[in-house]
């Protein structure tokens, strides 16, 4: 057990090493040099001497051996010092601190969403299989899969907030502020992010709860007398439920991706938002900070799935 | 030598299955299958006949009936220049496929071959390429496919070039496992007993033999790959106007929703087929090719 975290560990190590290079090289492998573009961008790029741009080189580290540019920068990275944006003006560290929770306040809430509801439509399809409640779940779960986030957005927006008003078509306030309508405008967006996780949980949950319920304990279950609630709750969810675990795992990516799509429907400030603008004003340190910030969030939740593996699955624990 | 050894007649073979036929009655078993292939074919000639079959030229702006409703004229309207939502909508599903198929194989190529390698020399290379694509995977694939496009631009090509390098990932993890296991078969023991070169045994028997689930995974692939192009271009990092893409085209139709409702609703609606086409051939596929049910199904 010991050893398998620590190997696991040591592999996230490597991985966080790997993605750090990634998102330092891709941006240093964009064509041109990004002090001249930094420089043309923020437009004083004709009254500057050929001697002023090398001192500013020298400034900023550029003119240092690549692998000491990206030494430089891991270590800021460390301090929370990821750089400065030229649109904002400000240090990108204070631009996430400031967004990021705006992120989670939509995150977090269609991460529980898609897992509670995913595994009771899972279960529900599964316990009825083949009668009707699996007959409106299961289409409903492919729908889910493959509709776009941003048009289920604006089908929404149609329907509940130009056509019924029944929700603030857009926008965003802190729960801190106004309660009642912050939670009127998350509505729509948290439903957006969450339904591609609510699809893809159902239909996990729905396969591997048939699964167990093949099996010979569960038919000892019955036999015993037990009734249909514990068999199901008991005995036949505990062991269906791992492989969801996992799928919510990647569900936090999947969450992640939708909201960049929901962020920028719903018009709603935070990371993602950010990041669509940032690309379009060509704000190229925003977009490394808030890939960076994204890729260890899921690295970290991955990390976090293959333990709760150990823990609920005995065979992993001792093999 | 006692009695009790059974004889085994060999004699007797299992009954012949025509494997074709096989495929054909699972393939089809679920129903929506079927539902799927006609979404996939009606798109392949709208794609592929564009020209002939757009009323109108896709770029060809008309300010004189801009945002014109649906009528005998403008059969789905036109947008905000006044370009007929149907002619973009058929040249849009040119875009999609183009975008799709080219992706998707660029993407599995370099995925197959960096999993065969892996899963074949295993050690160091296996370390270093799976943990390499261990990295990409977290990556959301739209916000690696945004952090390559902040580098490279919009445009068709660098859409297929950010989204093919967001898909090599899931082909060289699958294709890993798979050669993990096929390696450990005799008949590759035997391979390797006779000379054969790493070469042959690679793409004489371990691609062939992991061929089924990367067709399965090029299917579901498509639409991925669709509409995370919708995505980008949604967010109009991707193919932007004047050029048709269905991403783009819901986004500006997004603009007039109250008034032009249909200019998002159409392709968004398109998008969702295609992907629904796919995702539902693709199980299909799975369940007509996976060895493992054959006997059962």
């Amino acid at each position: 057990m010991t050893t398998y975290i620590a190997r696991r560990l040591l592999q996230m190590l490597i991985v966080l090493i790997m993605i750090t290079l990634l998102v330092f090289f891709v941006m240093r492998l964009m064509p041109g040099d990004p002090l001249i573009i930094y420089i043309a961008r923020s437009g004083n790029l004709e009254n500057m001497s050929f001697d002023q741009i090398e001192q500013l080189r020298i400034q900023y580290g550029l003119d240092k051996p690549l692998m000491v540019q990206y030494f430089n920068w891991v270590t800021g990275v460390f301090r929370g010092d990821f750089g400065e944006s030229i649109i904002y003006k400000q240090k990108v560290g204070r631009l996430l601190k400031e967004r990021f929770p705006v992120t989670l306040n939509l995150g977090i809430p269609a991460l529980i969403v898609s897992s509670i509801l995913g595994i009771l439509a899972g279960i529900i399809a599964a316990i009825w299989r083949g009668k009707w409640p699996d007959k409106v779940v299961t289409p409903l779960s492919y729908i889910g899969l493959t509709i776009p986030v941003f048009w289920l957005g604006i089908l929404m927006i149609y329907t509940f907030g130009l056509k019924l008003h029944w929700l603030p078509i857009s926008g965003y306030t802190s729960p801190f502020k106004d309660f009642a309508l912050s939670m009127r405008q998350l509505v729509m967006p948290v439903i957006c992010i969450s339904i591609f996780g609510i699809a893809a949980n159902a239909r996990q949950m729905r396969s591997s709860m048939l699964e167990v319920i093949r099996q010979d304990y569960i038919r000892t279950a019955w036999s015993k007398g037990l009734s249909h609630r514990i068999v199901i709750l008991k005995h036949a969810l505990k062991n269906s439920v791992i492989p969801v675990i996992t799928l919510i795992g990647f569900g936090v990516g999947i969450i992640f991706g939708g909201d960049v799509l929901v962020e920028t429907v719903f018009a709603i400030p935070g990371i993602g938002f950010l990041a669509t603008m940032s690309i379009l004003s060509s704000d190229y340190i925003v977009v490394q900070s808030i890939t960076l910030l994204i890729s260890v969030v899921i690295l970290i939740s991955n990390l976090m799935v293959d333990l709760s593996y150990v823990w609920l699955d005995p065979r992993i624990r001792y093999g | 030598m006692g009695d009790n050894v059974t004889v085994v007649d060999f004699s007797e073979t299992p009954p012949k299955v025509n494997e074709f036929r096989r495929f054909l009655r699972v393939f089809f078993a679920r129903g929506m299958v079927a539902f799927g292939l006609v979404v996939l074919v009606l798109m392949i000639i709208a794609a592929g006949f564009a020209n002939w079959l757009a009323p109108y030229d896709p770029l060809q702006t008309d300010f004189s009936s801009s945002l014109s409703q649906p009528s005998s004229i403008h059969l789905l309207g036109t947008d905000n220049v006044g370009r007929d939502t149907l002619s973009r909508l058929l040249y849009g599903a040119r875009t999609a496929l183009i975008v799709g198929f080219v992706t998707v194989f660029s993407g599995a190529i370099i995925g197959i071959t960096l999993g065969l390698l892996a899963g074949h020399f295993g050690g160091i290379i296996n370390m270093f390429i799976m943990r390499a694509m261990d990295a990409l995977m977290c990556f959301p694939m739209i916000m690696l496919a945004l952090l390559i496009s902040a580098v490279l631009g919009g445009g068709m090509k660098n859409v297929i070039i950010a989204l093919s390098f967001a898909s090599v990932p899931v082909y060289a993890r699958v294709v890993n496992g798979l050669t993990l296991s096929i390696r450990e078969n005799d008949y590759i023991m035997a391979e390797r007993a006779m000379g054969s070169s790493n070469i042959r045994i690679i793409f004489g028997h371990i691609l062939p033999n992991s061929f089924a689930p990367i067709i399965v995974l090029i299917t579901l692939g498509l639409g991925n790959i669709i509409l995370s192009e919708a995505g980008l271009s949604f967010l109009g990092i991707g193919i932007s106007a004047p050029q048709a893409a269905w991403g783009s085209m819901v986004s500006n139709g997004y603009k007039y929703l109250l008034t032009n409702p249909i200019l998002s609703f159409a392709p968004g609606l398109a998008i969702m087929l295609v992907v629904f086409a796919f995702n539902l051939v693709g199980d299909g596929l799975r369940d007509a090719l996976d060895p493992r049910l054959r006997g059962f199904l």
